[in-house]
């Protein structure tokens, strides 16, 4: 498979040192696990940040990302964009992030395909929108506005979704692949959206990543999720990042690498945050599935050449 | 109802996604948007409800996390009550949830059945300036050597820059001890809280921190911060308390770093 | 005569040099100090941990996430014991908890 590369390599005049991950497992950077990590730096492949976090003026959050990113990649990952929203972009906040993206140097930015913000009103959450032409055409016009400020690709995410709006005319992965044709953009491929939506609206997962553009794939989430139950009482998946990765997410992102080879994954844990060792066994999990990806990528390499 | 014929004809275009879901996700008694269903046309109350529940919550415990002293001192189950009103009438305008909860403390001074907890809206003023100081931009603190090599005159004209971080807070309450109890601890058996206390915030590295002011200064450093020459500001603390003490309010001015240089209006 | 002026040029120049000589210590770090702590990642928990204080508080993060703790419904409240309120006095003896007064509004 032809794959595209959205990573981004340093071009700091030695601002930062340079690093060029491939088929690296990261995790979520917590403040409270920064000497942790720092003590340990080879522990992990990557962080990733909100970038909201780090939107304030200076203060600790930024001396503590400056020092993460001293010694380790960085993926810059917004939640608040609203790039699924009818509104136009908010441009002072599309600027603070623009202005991050060439503050930290990232090797990855994501955003994702959801809203947040309405009538001037921030509801701090991922929100579900239709997949119409309508839709599609102001997403697009979304992602060219942050292209353009962050003069690179960016990746969107799949999102995880509780409702569906049958006004839809577009399926979701066929949404996905047609913004991606029509802006050059780049996919974050959310394997427990992935499960918790198929579970929710009753869909095979691995159906669904029959039909989703695995080529234009820069990079790979995981997380754990609730179970909850829907009116009717079939199970409803929460989409909580609070918990160890499920086992079934596990079994899609192993036949995810197996397709696509090693991307670059990061393990997400957002609310009852633990220790460190236990985040980072969980990335240290999705590492020995890129392991062995790189490893038969290379002995496949090594019987071209010699074979 | 005929259209004329220059009047095109539409048909009446359902309520946009966003404006549905913004009607309903903060008015738990609102019916879900009819935009949205379960699969196969499966009701969508408890799905809805999903949406409707990440966003009180993330708002409430953002809340909880701007403010966590006046949800100590309220207990957490009280404080999230008192926060789902407050998020339901006040959503964030800001897509930074570090810039939330301005108003938290006029909420609570508002609201009859803590209303006798009178300390409790300035304890909130104190947490919310602490998160912004926490924030503000980096600034190297005033080094002591400007204020050394000058000749008198020009000691009395100087003018210094707060620093981004630097916040007065003046109470009719014991703000610093219940806050330095609550932050530091161990928390006292009782606390007085019916003494007027004036804080300053100050962050001259990474950490915030918070002094208790003597009378006058608070006079003093707000007259300061305001652009006001140093004898200028001294005088005025006098005048207002003949006890003040000008060396310790100037060693304050120093050791604090509430003051990143001299000139007014600072550098941007 | 205003305390204007008494506020003579020697007292304050005096005032600024006592205060120099005992605060020089105590002067808060350079910026070029700044710059080297924070490479070193001297400030430790980048909050507060100086000796005797555990306010690492950090104030609120974002979340790309949902919940699963309920959180949302109802008008209703309803106070319950708890929170260090009942600690603190106020000068008119007052004290203690929230009103227990109930909200139980139908919407």
């Amino acid at each position: 498979m032809m794959k595209r590369d959205f990573t981004r390599t340093t071009v700091s005049n030695g601002r930062f040192p340079a690093f060029d991950p491939v088929g690296r497992a990261g995790a979520s950077f917590k403040p409270q696990h920064i000497e942790a990590i720092a003590g340990q730096s080879a522990s992990i492949g990557f962080l990733e940040v909100h970038a909201e976090n780090y939107m304030g003026a200076g203060g600790a959050p930024h001396a503590a990302l400056a020092r993460m990113r001293d010694i380790l990649p960085l993926s810059l990952h917004g939640v608040c964009m609203s790039i699924g929203g009818l509104a136009p972009l908010d441009r002072e906040h599309l600027a603070r992030f623009a202005g991050l993206v060439e503050r930290y140097e990232p090797f990855l930015v994501s955003e994702h395909l959801a809203w947040s913000t309405h009538d001037d009103v921030f509801y701090n959450d991922l929100l579900p929108l239709p997949y119409t032409d309508v839709t599609l055409k102001r997403v697009c016009e979304h992602i060219d506005q942050v292209q353009e400020a962050i003069r690179r690709p960016m990746l969107l995410e799949n999102p995880s979704t509780y409702v569906i709006f049958p006004e839809s005319t577009w399926k979701e992965t066929d949404f996905l692949r047609e913004i991606v044709s029509r802006t050059g953009c780049g996919l974050l491929l959310d394997v427990n959206n992935v499960f918790v939506s198929a579970t929710n609206h009753g869909f095979s997962a691995t159906g669904y990543l029959a039909d989703f553009p695995l080529e234009h794939i820069g990079e790979i989430h995981l997380a754990g999720h609730d179970e909850q139950e829907d009116d009717e009482g079939a199970p409803l998946l929460i989409d909580s990042h609070d918990r160890p990765v499920a086992d079934p997410v596990w079994t899609l992102y192993e036949e995810v690498i197996a397709r696509c080879g090693p991307i670059n994954t990061l393990v997400e844990w957002d609310a009852d945050v633990p220790d460190w060792p236990v985040l980072q066994s969980e990335a240290a999990a999705a590492q020995r599935i890129l392991d062995r990806s790189l490893s038969s990528a290379a002995s496949e390499r090594s019987h071209a050449l010699h074979g | 109802m005929r259209f004329t014929a220059d009047r095109p004809r539409r048909a009446p275009s359902p309520t946009a996604y966003d404006a549905a879901f913004g009607q309903t996700l903060l008015s738990p008694d609102r019916p879900q948007p009819s935009c949205v269903a379960g699969p196969g046309g499966k009701a969508a109350v408890k799905r809805f409800n999903v949406y409707r529940n990440n966003v009180t919550h993330s708002l409430v415990t953002a809340l909880t996390e701007i403010y966590p002293i006046v949800t100590q001192i309220l207990g957490e189950q009280n404080f999230r009550m008192i926060a789902r009103d407050f998020v339901r009438a006040h959503p964030p305008t800001s897509k930074l949830v570090l810039e939330y909860g301005r108003g938290f403390a006029e909420h609570l001074a508002d609201f009859d059945p803590i209303r006798h907890l009178r300390y409790l809206p300035d304890v909130a003023r104190l947490e919310r300036a602490w998160l912004d100081a926490y924030h503000a931009a980096d600034r190297a603190p005033l080094d002591p050597a400007e204020f050394a090599a000058l000749p008198p005159q020009a000691l009395a004209e100087i003018r210094l820059s707060p620093h981004p971080a630097m916040h007065v807070i003046e109470s009719d309450y014991a703000i610093h001890t219940i806050f330095t109890a609550h932050r530091s601890g161990p928390m006292p058996r009782r606390i007085d809280a019916g003494i007027p206390e004036a804080v300053l915030i100050s962050r001259p590295l990474l950490r915030v921190e918070i002094r208790k002011l003597a009378r006058g200064q608070p006079v003093f450093f707000k007259a300061l911060r305001k652009g006001a020459p140093l004898r200028q500001a001294a005088s005025l603390a006098m005048e207002q308390d003949p006890s003040f003490d000008l060396v310790e309010a100037i060693g304050l001015t120093i050791e604090s770093g509430a003051f990143s240089g001299s000139g007014f209006p600072p550098p941007n | 005569m205003s305390t204007k002026a008494t506020l003579s040029l020697a007292y304050l120049a005096g005032a600024v040099a006592t205060a120099l000589a005992s605060s020089a210590a105590a002067a808060p770090l350079s910026q070029e100090q700044v710059d080297a702590a924070m490479k070193a990642g001297k400030e430790k928990c980048y909050g507060v941990s100086l000796a005797g204080q555990n306010d690492c508080a950090a104030g609120p993060g974002t979340t790309c996430a949902g919940t699963s703790k309920v959180d949302y419904q109802g008008n209703a409240w309803k106070f319950v014991d708890g929170g260090t309120c009942t600690t603190m006095d106020l000068p008119d003896g007052r004290q203690g908890s929230p009103e227990p007064l109930d909200r139980d509004l139908p919407s």
